[in-house]
């Protein structure tokens, strides 16, 4: 049977964007993100296995301004991937099918991803803890 | 009542004939992330403006030698299936999806493989 250039449901362009739909979204996107930013993790290693010159190259791209904006939205992406993937496997688990535990547990992810990077980079510019 | 034959029943494989194995190795791999991950950072953080020698140090060191190869090998796997997925939902051109899959699939291997190595090498000759 020929479908034909027949238009298919759903629309996404008639919906308008909820929490549940752009959380889901996110997830799928900051998965890509997070598997680019595995090739700086690759280098960076590599690198280091190579010897002292490449490290130095390494941290110096790591230490720029590219280098610490990449590594920031990277930050992002990592806290936002783990939080939510927590929250895949709560429902995978059975739990928090509410309509309301969703919303719930989806601004809970958004607060968590927030405090956790802030955390993360306070840390790193010696704010709290042993950073330097 | 199901339509599904006894012998289609106990093999749980489904249309796809793979069952709920690429599900269920996501899932594996999540878990597996989660501390992992936040060791990571943790990780990392700590070692913020160390030097050449000190990072390898670390980085040759028992634990964070096994720690991070078990980070690799997990990250990898978890990126190939989550990536996988992506790629079938949106690509729609048979060749080109397969193409892309393998792509994927070995990107992942190759990057995989020369991290764990480069963290070997640093173990046992740093």
């Amino acid at each position: 049977m020929s479908t034909g250039k027949r238009p298919l449901s759903p629309h996404l362009q008639v919906y308008r964007p909820q929490i549940t739909s752009v959380l889901s979204i996110l997830h799928r996107f900051t998965g890509i993100v997070l598997a680019v930013g595995t090739l700086h993790l690759v280098y960076w290693i590599v690198a280091a296995a190579q010897g002292p010159e490449s490290f130095a190259a390494a941290q110096a791209f790591t230490a720029s301004w590219l280098g610490r904006f990449l590594l920031f939205g990277w930050t992002v992406a990592l806290f936002y991937h783990l939080a939510n993937g927590i929250r895949h496997l709560l429902w995978d688990a059975g739990l928090g099918f509410e309509l309301r535990q969703v919303t719930l547990g989806g601004i809970g992810v958004l607060v968590a991803t927030g405090v956790l990077t802030l955390l993360a980079w306070m840390a790193g510019y010696g704010f709290i803890g042993s950073g330097s | 009542m199901s339509l599904r034959s006894p012998l289609g029943r106990v093999r749980g494989l489904g249309s796809a004939k793979e069952g709920t194995a690429h599900w269920w190795a996501q899932r594996v791999t999540a878990i597996a992330l989660v501390p992992l991950a936040l060791w990571f950072v943790a990780s990392i953080l700590s070692l913020i403006g160390a030097d050449y020698a000190t990072t390898t140090a670390w980085i040759g060191m028992p634990v964070p030698a096994v720690l991070l190869i078990l980070l690799l090998t997990a990250t990898f796997y978890h990126a190939q299936l989550g990536l996988q997925v992506v790629l079938e939902d949106y690509v729609h051109n048979e060749g080109l999806k397969l193409a892309a899959i393998l792509l994927v699939k070995f990107a992942c291997l190759v990057l995989g493989l020369a991290a764990v190595f480069g963290v070997l090498k640093i173990a046992f000759q740093g």
